[in-house]
């Protein structure tokens, strides 16, 4: 359960995507321990539905998030945090980003609308990520270049295939992300 | 103070503020998810006096540093109170405490190298 006792980095990448893209299923497939969940709680403005007074107003709210960990070597170790997409989500997105080195979106081909405003929270946070389009063995195979154009995507944004049940086709996407952080670094 | 069964329903039936003795919330990059931390040696013979929280806090990061995300994930407690009791407990000098490194450019490039390379010795990429 304890860390190498001479751990002395924690990093953090987020994996993030919106809600029922597989977030969990890729942490729990690469994380070497079973992943946990934490609970915290946001305010979050609510806007539009529920406010009869029409003055704007805040609630509180209680988010999960579900996270995962991976010792690299003696003195490193990675948390994998799964972020909820939302945009009502921003509160946590501030202190998840705040030192994150980048972000693994995860999309699903079938619904690649629903990503936007996931893809418009990491680029406002500035963080750089590479997309995983997650694939189910027996659905449909859509060409990377497809989603890339259906993304909007830059050229130079990495996009990798990967099944989230599988954790070698989960790392691959992983290790993606990271090769990219590498060259943006120049 | 014997052992009452009913007693230890506190985080449920007793406001947070007590737990917490009324503290308020430390920023959060006080105790980020990934800052590590681990009871001190000579904690034990104080974590008696601690609340049933802080006590569990400490029961649970008596034998190695865990990160703040695993202290939560463990004892179930909201994050939040997670990060008053760590607080207090820094405060009494029961815990060490591994902050993560601040960004730079130069600090980056050579932890991102070292992320890249863990990852493909771990998964044979």
């Amino acid at each position: 359960m304890y860390l190498d006792p001479d751990v002395s980095h924690a990093v953090k990448i987020l994996v993030v995507g919106h809600f029922g893209v597989g977030k969990t299923t890729c942490i729990a497939s690469l994380s070497e321990i079973e992943p946990l969940r934490t609970e915290e709680e946001i305010t979050e403005a609510s806007e539009g539905f529920d406010d009869l007074s029409g003055t704007p107003h805040k609630k509180t709210t209680t988010v999960a998030m579900d996270f995962g960990r991976l010792t690299l070597s003696d003195s490193l170790v990675l948390y994998l945090f799964g972020t909820p997409g939302q945009e009502r989500f921003k509160e946590m997105w501030e202190e998840l980003s705040r030192g994150a080195l980048g972000a693994l979106v995860l999309v699903d081909p079938e619904r690649l609308h629903e990503s936007f405003p996931v893809l418009d929270l990491v680029e406002s946070f500035g963080l750089t990520y590479a997309i995983g389009v997650n694939h189910f063995e027996g659905t449909t195979d859509y060409p990377l270049d497809e989603v890339r154009e259906a993304l909007n995507l830059t050229a130079d944004t990495p996009v990798a295939k990967c099944d989230v049940r599988d954790e070698g086709t989960s790392a691959q996407a992983l290790i993606t992300l990271v090769e990219h952080l590498m060259s943006q670094l120049g | 103070m014997p052992d009452e069964p009913e007693l230890e329903l506190t985080s449920s039936l007793v406001p947070l503020f007590v737990i917490t003795n009324g503290r308020a919330l430390p920023p959060d990059h006080e105790y980020e998810h990934t800052t590590l931390v681990m009871a001190s040696q000579d904690a034990a013979a104080t974590a008696r006096t601690l609340s049933p929280e802080a006590g569990q806090v400490m029961a649970l990061i008596a034998e190695g540093f865990l990160s703040v995300a695993e202290v939560a994930g463990h004892t179930h407690l909201p994050l939040g109170i997670v990060r008053i009791l760590l607080a207090q407990l820094e405060e009494d000098s029961l815990i060490l405490v591994r902050r993560p490194i601040p960004r730079a450019e130069h600090v980056d490039r050579e932890l991102v190298s070292a992320v890249l390379e863990g990852l493909k010795n771990r998964f044979g990429a």
